[in-house]
């Protein structure tokens, strides 16, 4: 009558040596996967890259992989932030490339740094997001006009449905700017590559008669997340912008908000450690 | 809308004008492509190009085996494109035709209208309505009889297609069996008729394939019915068109090692894993089982070849666990061997392997030990298929109540703390109490697993099909329970399961109402006339009949009131009905290769209880297939290693 156990054996389980913090994108038409896509297809390209990545102990051990908040599905992103733990030490540049080649042209590793130690961590060098979203049927006169109202709010109120029910968010409040443009600055090309195609990607074609407009936009990271759709939802509370702009979004950065307004990059202290400066780093180490 | 049967120009891509759109569905990103392994070929340099279509959701379709592998085998060759199609849902499906976007693939986004050949392949009969959307959607006519030489020419497979009367009107052909072979030999046909200036139009075209005598085009044979409404002749009107059409078959599964580089999908799908067949065909000679009859014979895929497939899939695609597939993968010569060399291998990876595990005996709990080395040990599903010892002779699953309690036993005792049991329901001759046992026979199950375990925290459920009669097996002439016996016979083993104090608690209990499947009865023996039922399903708004939220069983019933009102017949008729011997099947001019009179003798067999054992074991008993068809049973064991074996340990060499 013995009772059978069965445990995982933990020495089976090997140690973590070294911990990554990855800047990627989202590019094109991958903006249409949703985070438990992006990470599905991200952990593949590891095992096909045979990047030594760490597994958790227990009966169903999951790659040491930690994503830090994730743009929602339909937007694309140049500032999307992971951290990954390996078994073996493996030179940051070397991550990234590998980890670049092995995965689909549109998800695209832009930087691989090593945390200085006694790093602050990732989350709390983000508070803020950078967007850039493209309007179809729009003039700009006319979104500027959205905005100016918009800005002159000082709440607004918008309703989305999250998991737990209908909830009303203060578009206003997250927004710390909101610019109407004309001409698309700063946006990230297209990649180039095979499954790009001859398709279009997420950029919408420069039309010079004004049928398309652009926000610029920089919204501070509350609890319930205002998204650039809520922001879309109150400029159309105060003006007449049409329903249906077939908005194209995309997160420009992310990082913490300074007191001009800018966005500082989060990997910039671990960068200027690695580079062997650590007072540039301008971090208190915790 | 529709392009030119194989104009040189490659026609535009719809993603310019879908890509607008995405944001208003759900789950956009089965939309848009872009899957490891999936190619996409200059148009203008292709002399045949094909469009696979998988009727269901992306989410089911990707997966399918069938698919990968036809797009595989068709890619390589250098002058022929493959890309797919799968089963847009309705809100997509809504702003499509707001839009005017016709249906596309995802490989490549280009509409389905423009290729030669669009190929479906049916596991199911439930799909035949998103045929008919897809078609619609494509700007190709549904009926053949309105196509012209402008659009592309549709033929079914898979499993469904060895009765594809049904579908008759909708499809320019048909193809029986293993795919491989008989795909390259239609793209040689359409190519060398492309290249000769399509002498004589489709209809040549269809002529070609037909004299073959491998493909099944419906338009060259005519039907005629008795008053009754029974078939009186199936005739051939063409000259040079068999009389029966031949399924094909596979002899060497080595020479065909496909899928080599598995689609990897963006979006979720219910399948994700490197998926091998370790063999084709089954002769257990369950006797419900249409795939058991209609793939034989059994042709195994040595272990060699396994292993390097394995090895190879999974550098190809990064997916963390394995399948081996078959009919009844412990069946295979050497599983023991594939078992161990693979969990050797891949020890410390994390890798799992699975083996879809349904014979019940120890052996095959000895294998899922070897499977969960590493893993939890959490459940095991196991097909006794028929509830009381008489029903399982019926049938033939050759399994006593005493080889399932030692069997899980076993499987407790070792650490499984969860059974599967899976049973059908509506066989025939069953009664009441064949399908009610199944409450005691659950809660010997459980007091054995107690006593095995030393712990009461171990459960068993019962999983309950309805049980569908289906072409070409011994099953064919037998009625199909009615829908309402079937759920009066569920409610009181319910009601056995949960009267149980002692035991009922550790038993969870799954079923199915029964009327879908009177619906899949209906489309499995049907006949031409049903066509114009789905017809009519569709026009109502019949889409994605397998997924209960969509399926209608009051649409199907309405429209066949319709359809079938000036024939003698009825869904009744085409279900609940028992055959005679004499009786014109639907579809006896399509050749599985079994002897009608050995199907006949086994339903008799089947009728008196008597059993027929395993023709790998034993000598032939005659059904007909590897005299008729020219193959032979290929089984090891070959006493060959999987590999020269390397311990892949997980870290960067």
């Amino acid at each position: 009558m013995a009772r059978v156990q069965r445990q995982p054996d933990a020495r089976d389980v090997a140690p973590a040596v070294q911990r990554l913090r990855v800047h990627f994108a989202k590019r094109g038409r991958l903006r249409f996967t949703s985070h438990r896509d992006f990470q599905r297809v991200f952990e593949r390209a590891v095992r096909r890259a045979g990047v030594p990545v760490a597994y958790s102990a227990g009966f169903s051990p999951h790659p040491k992989i930690s994503y830090i908040g994730a743009a929602a599905t339909g937007a694309a992103s140049e500032a999307e932030y992971l951290e990954i733990s390996l078994t073996e030490r493996w030179a940051p540049d070397v991550v990234r490339k590998t980890l670049d080649d092995a995965l689909p042209p549109g998800f695209d590793i832009i930087e691989a740094v090593e945390p200085a130690p006694g790093a602050r961590p990732l989350a709390d060098r983000i508070d803020a997001s950078h967007w850039l979203v493209t309007l179809g049927g729009v003039s700009t006169a006319a979104l500027a006009a959205a905005v100016d109202a918009f800005m002159a709010a000082d709440t607004l109120p918008v309703e989305r449905v999250l998991k737990d029910g209908r909830r009303t968010l203060d578009a206003r409040a997250a927004v710390v700017s909101l610019i109407a443009r004309g001409e698309p600055v700063g946006f990230p090309a297209e990649p180039v590559g095979e499954a790009s195609g001859p398709e279009s990607g997420g950029v919408a074609e420069t039309d010079p008669v004004g049928r398309y407009a652009i926000l610029d936009l920089v919204v501070r990271h509350l609890t319930p997340a205002v998204r650039p759709d809520d922001v879309l939802t109150g400029l159309r509370l105060v003006s007449d912008l049409p329903p249906q702009m077939s908005p194209l979004v995309t997160r420009l950065a992310q990082g913490l908000l300074d007191e001009t307004g800018r966005l500082a990059d989060p990997l910039a202290p671990d960068r200027a450690v690695a580079a062997g400066s650590p007072a540039a780093a301008g971090e208190p180490v915790a | 809308m529709t392009a030119v049967l194989g104009c040189a120009a490659a026609p535009d891509s719809v993603f310019p004008r879908l890509e607008p759109l995405l944001m208003q569905v759900s789950k956009p990103v089965q939309y848009v492509g872009g899957e490891l392994n999936s190619v996409v070929k200059d148009w203008a340099a292709c002399a045949v190009r094909w469009c696979l279509m998988y009727p269901d959701a992306y989410e089911v379709g990707q997966p399918n085996q069938g698919v990968q592998i036809l797009y595989e085998v068709l890619n390589e060759l250098d002058d022929v494109l493959a890309e797919r199609t799968y089963a847009v849902w309705p809100d997509l499906e809504a702003l499509m035709r707001e839009h005017g976007i016709p249906q596309f693939t995802v490989d490549a986004h280009r509409p389905v209208g423009a290729f030669d050949v669009f190929g479906l392949s049916f596991s199911t009969e439930l799909g035949y309505t998103n045929m008919l959307n897809a078609l619609d959607l494509a700007g190709i006519p549904v009926e053949s009889r309105d196509r012209d030489d402008t659009h592309p020419i549709v033929i079914s497979g898979g499993h469904a297609a060895f009765n594809p009367e049904p579908i008759a009107d909708f499809i320019d052909a048909a193809v029986l069996g293993d795919g491989e072979e008989i795909a390259r030999t239609v793209t040689g046909i359409v190519r060398d008729w492309k290249a000769e200036g399509r002498p004589g139009g489709r209809d040549e075209l269809l002529l070609r394939l037909a004299k073959t005598g491998g493909v099944y085009v419906p338009r060259f044979y005519d039907v005629g019915y008795l008053p009754d409404g029974r078939i009186a002749t199936v005739t051939p009107n063409r000259a040079g068109v068999p009389t029966r059409v031949s399924k094909h078959t596979v002899m060497d599964l080595d020479e065909w090692p496909y899928p080599k580089k598995p689609l990897v999908p963006l979006a979720e799908t219910v399948h994700e894993r490197y998926s091998v067949e370790i063999f084709r065909g089954c002769t257990r000679g369950c006797r419900f089982c249409q795939a058991g009859m209609i793939t034989r014979p059994v042709r195994e895929r040595s272990i060699d070849t396994i292993g390097a497939m394995v090895d190879a899939g999974l550098k190809a695609s990064g997916f963390s666990e394995v399948g081996l597939l078959s009919l009844s993968s412990a069946d295979h010569s050497e599983i023991a061997e594939v078992a161990k060399q693979l969990g050797d291998r891949y020890e410390h990876t994390n890798t799992s392997l699975s083996l879809p595990s349904t014979r019940v005996d120890a052996f095959n709990v000895d294998l899922a030990n070897e499977f969960s080395r590493n893993g939890r040990r959490s459940g095991l599903t196991f097909a006794p298929e028929g509830g009381s010892e008489r029903m399982r002779k019926v049938i033939n699953k050759m399994v006593t109540e005493e080889d399932l309690i030692r069997t899980v036993t076993t499987a407790y005792a070792q650490g499984w703390r969860r059974v599967k049991l899976y049973f059908m329901c509506g066989l025939p001759t069953e009664t009441d109490d064949d399908v009610v046992q199944i409450a005691s026979l659950a809660r010997k199950v459980i007091e054995a697993g107690r006593q095995a375990s030393g712990t009461r925290d171990i459960a068993c459920t019962v999983s309950i099909g309805g049980f569908v009669p289906k072409a070409h097996t011994p099953f064919q002439w037998a009625a199909q329970l009615d829908h309402q016996t079937t759920d009066v016979r569920l409610a009181k083993l319910r009601d056995a399961i949960r009267a149980d104090k002692q035991y009922g608690r550790a038993i969870g209990f799954r079923y199915h109402d029964g009327k879908p499947g009177i619906v899949e009865g209906l489309l499995s023996r049907g006949d031409r006339r049903v066509g114009r039922i789905i017809k009519q399903v569709w026009l109502d708004g019949g889409r994605f009949d397998g997924w209960s939220e969509h399926f209608s069983f009051d649409r199907w019933m309405n429209a066949a009131e319709i359809a079938l009102a000036n024939e003698p017949v009825n869904v009744d008729w085409y279900t609940t009905r028992e055959r005679n011997r004499d009786e014109v099947l639907p579809w006896d001019h399509l050749d599985s290769g079994l002897d009608k009179d050995w199907l006949w003798q086994d339903w008799q067999d089947s009728l008196s209880e008597v059993e027929v054992e395993d023709c790998r074991w034993t000598p032939c008993f005659d059904c007909g297939v590897c005299d008729t068809m020219g193959t032979d049973i290929q089984i090891g064991p070959t006493g060959r290693q999987l590999l020269p074996l390397t311990v892949v340990n997980g870290k960067n060499g």
